[in-house]
């Protein structure tokens, strides 16, 4: 099996547990879910990493440089963003009066 | 980072490293599934990100990555950019974060692959890696450019509206099979620099004209959509560098997007296929469009009058939309709500599925103004009880109250899920105009006998209404 098609296994398998994972959430925790799982796209920094750090290559350094930014916004970003936003979602406080 | 580790081991690294990766994925899959309720979310978003650190740390142990400069200086710089916009922003613009966020993404898992492409000699590819740079560039490419017009749009730097030009569907499509041409093509001849850069050129472009023609109201449905394909260029990026950490979590994100799409257009009743090639909103959709009879009336309504009509009411229902968000008014509404609710007044608030910018943009509002969420209801819940609401209070919502969905099939809106508020012994309508809302289409609970009009900002309006409250 080449790596290719044992990789497309991987992704086709790792879909199916997405859609079986998100299916069921209250419409409430849609905007979080979005900007959680937007964060979590941010995994692509790991290429960035390997890009940025090799050193056979001045110009792949600068690109991966770049790649490192942009991944960092979004997974620095993303979670912080998504973390603001769930720290509001409360019950009724019963403690009040 | 490996050489300081002993030679033992440095000769197992690879696989400690492919088995901490399958422990962060494990992390990532039960973050997202904490994700999905609301007792749970904040410590599911948490160890996602627990699971993103584990991850990049054990990446730094790469035997590849032998220089530290470049790493530590653009984490530096992106997590400071990062870290500003996510304190700064207002909680009403959260859509257009995402957007960006997104964009960045994307653009990252482009320049993965451009930097894989650069760093090797084109020969040394073959055929499946060229196949998985060119989906990469493509892919990633058109989530940048995409992201970054439904931000523009959503910020009002690009009309809301629109923008189309004459054959642009056909036109897309042309540049759509051209691009996977080009992938092919990449793959033929890995040598020809032209190649490579039509195809990122043509897919930065295709970003921008995907997105364009569609209306700022559907923007929610393109961001989720293109959050989903930054989750696919991250699992791209991942095939490009045979690494299964980025595969698992971007076809993880990519499914979460998808699903998203679909509950976003079902809650609109409207097909992916009529949001993205549809040109829908703005100016443009008529259909059940304004009458033009002239008998048409208007009651207008005053601050004490609405104090009066609410303080005196059993029941009294608040369907919160877009125009409550932009006024920054959710505060002072929370305010008018404690006031009626000490008054002996039961309070619910309606959220119809895609009141705000995205669905759940207005629970997230809401809670930022300390309404606890389970005194937010659902359409499903709060529609059978509008026959026993006495005044409904619709502040800054129009398109999702607008009983044209029901009446009139040649709407552009007909079918939509609405919220029953004419249903109710009395409407009061918060609005600053009588102009349509975002679907562009008139709205015939404006003249309703039993509806009156509270024109003006909501922010100021609601504050009248406070203050007209507290003299009661």
């Amino acid at each position: 099996m080449s790596g290719l098609i044992f990789n497309l296994f991987i992704f086709v398998l790792a879909s199916f547990v997405g859609f079986e994972l998100i299916s069921k959430v209250p419409p409430t925790l849609h905007t979080p879910l979005m900007s959680g799982a937007n964060a979590i796209s941010g995994i692509t920094i790991l290429g960035a990493l390997v890009v940025a750090g090799q050193v056979d290559h001045q110009i792949a350094q600068h690109i991966g440089f770049t790649a490192i930014v942009f991944a960092t916004i979004n997974v620095v970003g993303g979670f912080m963003v998504t973390d603001r936003m769930l720290e509001m979602f409360k019950k009724k406080d019963t403690t009040n009066e | 980072m490996s050489d300081f580790l002993p030679p033992s081991i440095q000769a197992i690294l690879p696989d400690v490293i492919q088995l901490i990766y399958l422990v962060a994925t494990g992390i990532f899959i039960v973050g997202i599934k904490r994700l999905g309720s609301p007792a749970t979310a904040r410590s599911g978003n948490q160890l996602a990100a627990l699971g993103m650190f584990i991850g990049i740390i054990v990446t730094l142990f790469d035997q590849q990555i032998l220089s530290f400069d470049y790493i530590i200086a653009g984490i530096l710089v992106g997590a400071t950019i990062g870290v500003t916009a996510a304190k700064k922003v207002e909680m009403t613009a959260m859509p257009e974060m995402v957007a960006i966020f997104n964009g960045f993404g994307g653009g990252a898992s482009a320049l993965v692959a451009w930097g894989e492409f650069t760093r090797f000699e084109a020969s040394a590819f073959v055929t499946q890696d060229l196949i998985t740079i060119g989906l990469s560039i493509l892919i990633g490419s058109i989530t940048f450019t995409g992201s970054f017009i439904a931000f523009g749009k959503l910020k009002g730097f690009i009309s809301g509206n629109p923008i189309t030009f004459p054959g642009h569907n056909i036109f897309n499509a042309f540049l759509t099979v051209g691009t996977l041409g080009l992938v092919g093509w990449l793959t033929f001849d890995p040598t020809s620099q032209l190649t490579f850069w039509l195809l990122f050129g043509i897919a930065l472009l295709l970003g921008i004209l995907t997105v364009i023609p569609i209306g700022g109201a559907d923007m929610p449905v393109v961001i989720s959509l293109l959050n989903s394909y930054s989750g696919i260029a991250a699992s791209m990026a991942g095939f490009v560098i045979n690494n299964n950490l980025l595969i698992i979590s971007g076809a993880l994100v990519g499914a979460a997007g998808l699903i998203l799409t679909n509950i976003m257009c079902k809650a609109m009743n409207r097909t992916l296929g009529n949001v993205l090639f549809g040109a829908f909103g703005g100016d443009g959709g008529s259909g059940g469009g304004p009458a033009d009879d002239t008998d048409k009336t208007v009651r207008e309504t005053t601050p004490d009058d609405v104090a009066l009509q609410c303080a005196y009411s059993d029941r009294v229902v608040i369907v919160p939309g877009y125009g409550l968000a932009v006024a920054q008014a959710q505060h002072v509404l929370k305010e008018v709500a404690d006031k009626l609710e000490k008054k002996g007044v039961e309070v619910k608030y309606g959220i119809h599925p895609v009141a705000g910018r995205m669905p759940g943009h207005m629970n997230v509002l809401l809670a930022e103004a300390d309404v606890p969420y389970d005194q937010l209801y659902d359409m499903e819940q709060i529609n059978p009880e509008f026959k026993s609401t006495d005044v409904v209070l619709i502040i800054g919502a129009n398109d999702v109250v607008n009983p044209v969905a029901k009446t009139e099939p040649g709407s552009p809106i007909y079918g939509m899920p609405i919220m029953n508020v004419d249903e109710a012994k009395r409407t009061i309508i918060f609005k600053r105009s009588l102009s349509p809302g975002f679907a562009g289409i008139d709205n015939p609970l404006f003249y309703d006998e039993k509806n009156q009009m509270f024109f003006g900002d909501a922010k100021d309006s609601l504050q009248a209404l406070s203050q007209a409250l507290a003299d009661i």
